[in-house]
């Protein structure tokens, strides 16, 4: 455990955006790494800056309007921020690949998939253009779509929604990337689809050794895949841990909003859906503070006064709330959210029956 | 694709009837005749030109006579210019107007494709602004004003060009250019607005992950993309450049099909008028069935209908 690879390491990461209303500070202070073949999820809802996060690491944040105000991205030891576009062309797509949103338009509808998959090893290996369509063909085989010769040939129209996607994971795999970030790679597929993608990228992993990010909003999705979570609210990682860190241990308020608010098929039908009151700060203006007091049925006078620094709960699980420091008062996890773990523990004990 | 072309040749055929039909009821309407204009004829004169050219006959009489000329494409000899037949006219002076329109077309889609790329890639810096400001140029200066100036400073103060003339390829540079950039700044304004809607697309994004450079990106993916409403915009427009411009081949005095349109109008030359007319149609017709075609080419999620796969 203690010798394993470190690919990517986040340190202080600030990114702004310059719009007609202000700087708007999207990303504002992020730290984290993963470890080789590690899969770390990021959690949060629309605005919290994951996407931007992702999107960063890449370097794919048009400047203007984004800007890069401090921080490092740490890739096999070098630092992404400060290299040239020309630099990041030969390491995007081959050391970093990226797995889009929405499968229906992150393909070139006028171009044959076989080619936007080749294109990929062309760009980024030399080898002949045949060797380059075997390749192809073998991980289209890969990725689990039956008939790979003929579908080589054919137009993304051609294709369903989860075929789709798993031409993206073709594309995205074609040359054996060392990080996979997928930006919400499920939100646009149906149930049944999200479950054989998510299974097939975890296969992935098995035999390919990458590291994942995968940034999501669906808890359930989390739990499925990854190793450890980080929880993103208003630009900034909330709570970080491993899986069972956060799922059975929350101590982050909003982490508990969130396990709150899962929808369940257990849940009493009477029972009305939980939900964090109120909406996402302005991030052109962040409040003083906690950025989530506001929110915050726990809040203390403190929260709106000081920001919270990220407190150890243990060796691998951090929280950014005052509630972990030692003068604050004991607050329990509310009923609903004990109630979720419960259910949890429950599963999973069943599960490993 | 085959049912499809016999069924859109049918509906070009369709097409050319209304057209004709509208033509010939429209001339019948306008006042005036082809002799109305010149020396004052003694009536008796006149009555035999009518007579000669079956101007007497009751109008079906006329009208079908003209439907069967114009199956015929026999559109007869032109009633203001001796001995000459509209076909041998327009045999003369289109290939001269398809020379300079063909020339000017080329000119025009290299330019507007190149500035509206340009602009795109560049939105809302210094390049787009400079290239949005040639587009917004060429559109509003009429080409007239374009063809005296140049004729004024290229060819006069300068001496690069010949003034005006027709006598081989560098005579054709400066019409070709005159009708060339009003049509470069559209084809740019739209390649520019159709080039910025593909950039905020997906998988122009998802290209640049995968570690494309910029230009290869836009020439790969992003341009095959936003050609389409371009491809719309120049079937109409080619059929209209190389049937001649009027204005700019009288600047110039290039011997082109351009003042036979006009002409033939005020001299109420029918026979002229009918053969210019069902010519402009037919090209037209055919240059928007071609534009039909390349869209299926263009982007393979159009199937033409009728087409078997």
């Amino acid at each position: 455990m203690e010798t394993r690879k470190k690919v990517v390491e986040v340190k202080d990461l600030r990114i702004n955006f310059k719009t007609y209303a202000g700087l708007v500070q999207a990303v504002r202070g992020v730290n984290f790494e993963l470890y080789e073949g590690e899969t770390l999820a990021i959690v949060g809802e629309s605005g919290s800056g994951k996407s931007v996060t992702s999107n960063a690491l890449m370097k794919l944040i048009p400047q203007p309007p984004g800007i890069y105000a401090s921080g490092e991205i740490l890739f096999d030891g070098k630092d992404l921020v400060k290299l040239t576009e020309k630099q990041m062309t030969k390491i995007r797509g081959n050391d970093i690949a990226m797995i889009f949103q929405d499968p229906m338009t992150s393909l070139n509808p006028t171009m044959k998939v076989g080619r936007q998959i080749t294109e990929v090893i062309l760009q980024h290996r030399s080898m002949p253009k045949a060797e380059a369509k075997q390749k192809a063909i073998q991980l289209i085989d890969q990725v689990g779509i039956p008939f790979p010769e003929k579908r080589y040939n054919q137009y993304p129209h051609e294709f369903s929604g989860g075929m789709r996607q798993r031409i993206v994971i073709a594309i995205a795999l074609a040359a054996d990337p060392k990080l996979l970030i997928a930006d919400e790679p499920t939100t646009a597929l149906d149930v049944t689809i999200q479950a054989q993608i998510l299974e097939l990228m975890k296969e992935i992993q098995k035999t390919s050794k990458t590291s994942i990010i995968f940034i999501t909003h669906d808890l359930g999705v989390v739990a499925n895949v990854a190793d450890r979570v980080a929880v993103m609210y208003a630009g900034q990682i909330v709570e970080y841990g491993t899986v069972n860190d956060i799922f059975y241990n929350p101590k982050h308020p909003y982490t508990w909003g969130l396990l709150g608010s899962m929808p369940d098929l257990d849940n009493d039908a009477e029972e009305l859906l939980h939900t964090i009151p109120g909406s996402p700060p302005d991030l052109t203006h962040p409040p003083k503070g906690d950025a989530f007091a506001a929110r915050n049925e726990f809040a203390m006078a403190i929260d709106y006064e000081q920001e919270p620094p990220m407190f150890q709960v243990s060796d691998t699980h951090f929280a950014k709330t005052w509630l972990l420091h030692p003068d604050a008062p004991d607050v329990a996890i509310p009923e609903i959210v004990a109630k979720r773990i419960r259910t949890f523990a429950e599963k999973e004990a069943q599960y490993n029956d | 694709m085959i049912n499809y072309i016999l069924k859109r040749l049918m509906y070009i055929l369709l097409a050319l009837f209304v057209i004709v039909t509208v033509t010939f009821f429209l001339m019948r309407l306008a006042p005036g005749s082809p002799f109305a204009n010149e020396r004052n004829f003694p009536p008796q004169i006149e009555e035999k030109l009518n007579e000669t050219y079956g101007l007497n006959n009751p109008w079906y009489i006329q009208y079908k006579d003209y439907l069967i000329d114009t199956a015929t494409f026999n559109f007869g000899e032109s009633m203001k210019y001796k001995a000459r037949s509209t076909n041998d006219m327009i045999a003369e002076s289109f290939p001269v107007s398809l020379t300079l329109g063909i020339e000017a077309m080329l000119l025009a889609i290299g330019f507007g494709v190149l500035i509206g790329v340009i602009s795109a890639l560049y939105h809302n810096k210094f390049p787009d602004y400079l290239a949005t400001s040639i587009a917004v140029l060429g559109i509003s200066v009429p080409s007239f004003i374009l063809a005296g100036l140049m004729q004024y400073f290229l060819a006069y103060k300068l001496d690069i060009f010949p003034t005006a003339g027709w006598n081989g390829f560098i005579y054709s540079i400066l019409p070709a250019l005159a009708i060339a950039f009003s049509h470069a700044g559209f084809i740019a304004k739209l390649t520019r607005s159709s080039m910025l809607e593909q950039n905020s697309s997906d998988y122009v994004k998802m290209a640049r992950a995968k570690g494309l450079g910029k230009w290869t990106v836009v020439f790969r993916h992003t341009l095959r993309n936003a050609l389409l409403p371009v491809v719309t915009y120049l079937g109409p427009l080619t059929a209209g450049v190389v049937t001649g411009s009027f204005i700019v081949e009288q600047i110039f005095a290039v011997p082109g099909l351009g003042k036979h349109f006009v002409q033939s109008i005020t001299n109420r030359d029918y026979t002229v008028i009918m053969g210019t007319t069902v010519f402009y149609s037919i090209i037209l017709l055919f240059a928007v069935f071609i534009v039909d075609i390349l869209y299926s080419i263009i982007d393979p999620r159009i199937k033409l209908k009728g087409a078997k796969k």
